[in-house]
This record gives C-alpha cells, structure tokens and sequence, in this order.
C-alpha cells in the first residue's frame, strides 16, 4: 500500500522536513516496507521494553533544589538572533502549508 | 625503531620516568596528525588547547604530582560530544560553527585526569551510518589503505591512480576516531556505539572497541541518537588500555539519570588471564547471510583456540537475531525524529534566513541544516510515531525488542559466560563500492552482528584478530553480561594475546622516527 499524500503532507508538517523529492518518498516506502517485517513476529503477551535497566532500577526523582543556572550568557551566545536576554523567533501563529511560494515537493506536485 | 614502535610502547611508564614529555609526544601527534590528513579523521585539531594542556602536564609531573595514569596522554573526542569552547558538528551543517558551552562528562572526566585533548574526530553525519562517509566533511580514509599490508595485496593498475581509487573506508560511524588511533596520532579515543558504530570502525580499523553495558557511562554531553540505546564507546590499540579507559569512565553520574548509581570499582586484568573455567557460547543465528568465508573461518578457528585452553565451548540460539536490524529501524527513527526535534534554529546552531513565520524558519532551517539521512529518519521515525501506527510499528517493535533481550538472557542463564561472534561481515570495502548502495540499506546490512548487544544494553568489544587475504583488518566479537566488562574485557585480553594481531606498517608514522623508544610489542600506554 503506497502512502497517502495527506498523509505525507501531515509527516512534512510534523516534522519540519520536506520529502524534498521523489526518491525522499520512496525512501520512506521502503522504510516502512522494512519495518513491516515486524509482523512476522509473534509477540501475544509480551510487554513492550522501555528500557533494558527496568530491573535493575526505575528512574528516580531527585529534589527540586536548584543547583545550577546563571548561565544566560554562555546560552545567548550560540544563538543567531538574540533581543537582551530573548531568542528571537519569527511570527508563530502563521501555519507552514498557508504561505505563497512556500510550497514542498509534495504540494507542487 | 619508529614512531610507531614508541607509539606502541609503554609511554605512561615513558612520561613517568622522563623518558619523553607530554609535551613532546603532543607536539609529535600532532605533527603525525599533519602528515595524515588526507585521512580526514579530524575535523577539528586543537593544536594550542593541546599544547597548553601538555604544559601543564609537564609541570605537574616535574612536581611528582601526576593525576593519574592518563596524565600527558593524548586522546581525541568523536565530534558529537561537548566539548567546552569547542566547536562539535555532528559532521553536519546543523551545527557548523558551534562552539559548545560545557563538556560532556566523560570528556570532563578525562580532562580532570589529565589527558591531552588533540582535537575531534570526523563521523557519518549525526552519527547516522556505517561508514563514516556521510558527513559534510567528507569521508574517512582507513589508514589501512595506506598500509605495507595491503598495498602488497591490492593489484596496481597504475602506480598514482590506484592508491585513489582503491582506498577502504574505515567503517562507521565512529570512523575518525577508528582512524585516529589506528594511525598513532593519539592512544585512545572516544566513540559512540548505538547499533555498532564504535565496534564496525574498529573492526575495519584494526583496534579494540568497546562498548560498555547501558548505563555505565554518562551520555551527558553526548547528543543524542537514540537515549535508550546510545553509549559512549573506547577506542584503544589493546585492550588493558580500554580497561584504563574504562576505569576512568565508569560510575554514576547526577547529570544522566540513566546511568546507574552502583559503585564502579575500576579493575586491572590479570596479566595471564585464564578462560579454562569458562563457557564461550557461539550463536549459530551470527552465520548471516553474507558472512565472509574468511571471517567464518576465523570464527571457527577462534572457538578451537577456546576449546584447546579447556573453555567449554557451546553452540547456543538466538532465535530473534534476525529481527534485531528491523526492530532497531522501527526505534532509531522514532528516537531520532524526537531527539532532531530540537534543531530549529532558534537557540544553537544552523539558522535559516527565512523569517515569515517561526514554522517557515524552522521548516528552511532543517532542509539547510540536515543531510538527506537524517531527513529520511526523521520523516520514518514520525510515520511510525503517527497515532494510526503506534501500536503496530513502535510499540510493536518495543516487544520484539524485549524478546531479544530475553534471547541474551535465557542464553547467559544456561551457563554461558560470553558469546563469541564475528563483527563485521567482511573486511572494508573501497570507497567506490561502498557508496553503490544508500545509507539505509549500508546500515542494515553492516550492523547486523553488532546491533542486537544494543538491543539489549550489553557490554561488547571488538578485538582485532588477523589480517584478511586483501591485507585488512578483521576482529571478532565479545558479547558479555550487564556490568561483567571485568570479565568480558579478561577474555578478550586473553584473546589478544593469543592472535597476535600485527602492528600496521604505515610510512607516515615512520617519517617521524626519532629512535627515543626500544622496540617493544605492546601496544599500550598502561
């Protein structure tokens, strides 16, 4: 079964990746075609691993006491747009497939 | 005697007695570091940090107050762990430019110990491949294709061209690192392993590699790949170095909550390990499709060594070895579309012109900055995270997972003590080959031996056995119990010194000969 193009239009938008090309979804068919082999597998009553140290020991909590920070500075300085001690992200309310001359692969296709 | 005799000698008790300074065998890496950068094992040397470093270990040994066995030693870092100050790009143009505000621990570890940081090391991008071919700075040379060893073998077509044409990759994705201990410029390095990446490239590389048990070794400071299988690997030229290594390493750490929080009690092997008393388990399912006759060979041929020390040698199943390349597809890419969720742009790294909208940002930001590897994953790993595929690909795949570990389990219950298996499926291919196929399909193919120890959080080391019919380096597997490395790193010391795995004959490391050191067969700087 080849996947939808709604749904490849819902991957490019979750993701924040665009398929970019033919050859990218095909990627993705294969990807999945590969994964299919799990159903091969009979796994009745068996719960699924988390993690190999569930024996051993659960991740614990530990206090809510503050034992580092003032680091503003070191973080600012890796970022490109910084406004005194903000990072400075473009307009957020404005959803990715509504814009002009924005389109994917996928879109102009 | 050659620099790499010296290299192969005993340089701590070298720096103890005076013999050589730190500052002299910094300034020699890094001049051998020069002369083999064709290799393109470092993407960053850090000549002056290094050189300060070696100072000051000079003045402290002048004092008598070395750290420890580390101090003066030099070691190089793969390019996905922090490193203060310094740049680290996950070979990927996400993260050009860089400079990390904090070391991870283990490279804070190591500093605190005095260990001379040369620089970091090349890797497939974001640590994604089996080849250390895929990152924006190019591919990694096996320094082995360089060799006496296998230019003897390899058949010239013409004198200039075929060196070129011929050179083998060094396998991935930890290959710089590989690559950099392999050719002397440093004695131990730092690699990753989440489906074999530190194990592949030492396999091809011709040095020990070892995967610690999940757990052992903070990933704090490592970016991450995958959180519940991602370890720090080490890479050595023997395997008492790994141990040092090791011991260095080892033990709980507040800042990653996945590591463990028994006492780690660093240990020195034996010097004439005995495995009489020992059951070695051989899974018949590591007879994979592929597998070199040469390398099933020498897997046949390593057992007999066990059974002839009076080991109890055993053929044992891994039923669900098959699934392991799968199941690890299915988790990787839903591991990795989370963790790259972090990569937009705002706060590190790469960050597109495009200024619409925060999501149009992001969205440019990502196509920029990712390679088409990563892409690919992280668009698989959201398919299968999708609330219509939860159940049938994730958490599918989280039980098939847990099968496996049962697998290991039910076989290490039984009696056996370590499984012995091949690593790789054949020695390295050229470069010209290996790029035939994609990624994706490279990856499944190679990781196959090594993948499942991940799977299930076990400790394994690559120890390199013989050399193969083209002159490359071939290892084997050692895949022992969770938190048993001081046995797991025991036979395969025994091992070791059992295959006699022959020193590469490297023109470069010649070149810089100086005939300081006596000829002398170890490897190590412990």
């Amino acid at each position: 079964q080849k996947v939808s193009v709604e749904v490849l239009e819902h991957l490019e938008h979750l993701a924040l990746v665009d398929f970019r090309d033919s050859e990218g979804v095909e990627r993705l068919q294969k990807a999945i075609q590969f994964a299919d082999q799990l159903h091969e597998v009979n796994t009745d009553g068996v719960e699924p691993m988390d993690s190999v140290l569930e024996d051993r020991w659960c991740l614990y909590l530990r206090e809510d006491d503050v034992t580092e920070g003032n680091c503003t500075k070191e973080l600012l300085e890796n970022a490109r747009e910084t406004v005194e001690e903000y990072f400075v992200a473009p307009p957020g309310n404005i959803p990715l497939v509504k814009l002009e001359g924005q389109k994917t692969f996928l879109q102009g296709s | 005697a050659a620099l790499k005799d010296a290299l192969r000698s005993q340089v701590s008790a070298a720096l103890k007695e005076g013999r050589v300074t730190p500052t002299e065998l910094c300034q020699r890496c890094l001049a051998l570091i020069k002369s083999t950068k064709f290799l393109n094992a470092y993407i960053t040397v850090t000549e002056e940090t290094a050189l300060k470093q070696a100072e000051e270990s000079e003045k402290r040994r002048k004092r008598g107050q070395p750290l420890g066995i580390l101090d003066g030693i030099p070691i190089a870092v793969k390019d996905n762990f922090n490193t203060a100050g310094i740049e680290t790009t996950c070979a990927s143009n996400m993260l050009k430019g860089y400079i990390s505000p904090y070391n991870a621990t283990v490279v804070q570890k190591l500093l605190d110990q005095g260990a001379v940081l040369l620089g970091k090391t090349n890797l497939d991008e974001f640590a994604m491949g089996s080849g250390s071919t895929d990152g924006v700075f190019g591919p990694v040379r096996n320094p082995w294709s360089y060799s006496k060893q296998y230019k003897e073998k390899s058949v010239p077509k013409s004198h200039s061209e075929d060196e070129e044409y011929n050179w083998v990759i060094t396998g991935g994705s930890s290959g710089g690192s590989a690559a950099a201990v392999s050719s002397f410029t440093c004695f131990a390095a730092l690699g990753s392993d989440t489906g074999g990446s530190t194990r592949n490239p030492a396999a091809h590389c011709g040095v020990v590699g070892l995967k610690p048990t999940y757990g052992l070794i903070s990933r704090h400071g490592l970016i991450p790949l995958v959180n519940s299988m991602d370890v720090p690997g080490i890479l050595t030229r023997c395997v008492d170095d790994a141990a040092v290594l090791l011991g260095s390493l080892a033990g709980h750490d507040p800042k990653d909550s996945t590591t463990v929080q028994d006492d780690f009690k660093p240990f020195e092997l034996p010097d004439l390990p005995d495995v009489s008393k020992l059951s070695i388990g051989i899974p018949k399912e590591y007879h994979a499709p592929g597998l070199s006759s040469e390398i099933l060979a020498l897997w046949s041929k390593a057992a007999d060594l066990f059974k002839n020390a009076g080991a109890k040698v055993v053929e044992v199943s891994l039923p669900h070895t098959r699934y392991s390349i799968v199941c690890y597809h299915v988790l990787c890419t839903a591991e990795v579309a989370s963790n790259m969720a972090r990569f937009d742009g705002l706060e590190y790294g790469h960050r597109s012109d495009v200024k619409d909208s925060t999501e149009s940002m992001y969205a440019a930001t990502r196509r920029e900055g990712f390679n088409d590897v990563v892409r690919g994953r992280i668009l698989s790993g959201n398919y299968f995270l999708l609330k219509q595929n939860y159940e049938k690909y994730f958490v599918k795949a989280q039980k098939v997972r847990r099968l496996i570990a049962n697998d290991f389990g039910k076989v290490f219950g039984s009696g056996v003590d370590i499984l012995l298996t091949p690593t790789t499926l054949s020695d390295a291919v050229p470069y010209t080959e290996f790029i035939q196929e994609d990624n994706r399909t490279r990856s499944a193919q190679d990781d196959i031996l090594t993948q499942a120890a991940n799977m299930a959080g076990l400790p394994a080391i690559n120890v390199p056995t013989a050399l193969s019919e083209r002159g490359l380096p071939v290892g084997l597997q050692f895949i022992g119990r969770s938190f048993q490395e001081k046995q797991l790193l025991t036979v395969a010391k025994w091992f070791e010194k059992q295959v006699q795995f022959p020193v590469i004959q490297l023109e470069e490391a010649e070149r810089h000969d100086n005939g300081v050191f006596q000829h002398q067969k170890s490897a190590s700087f412990s």
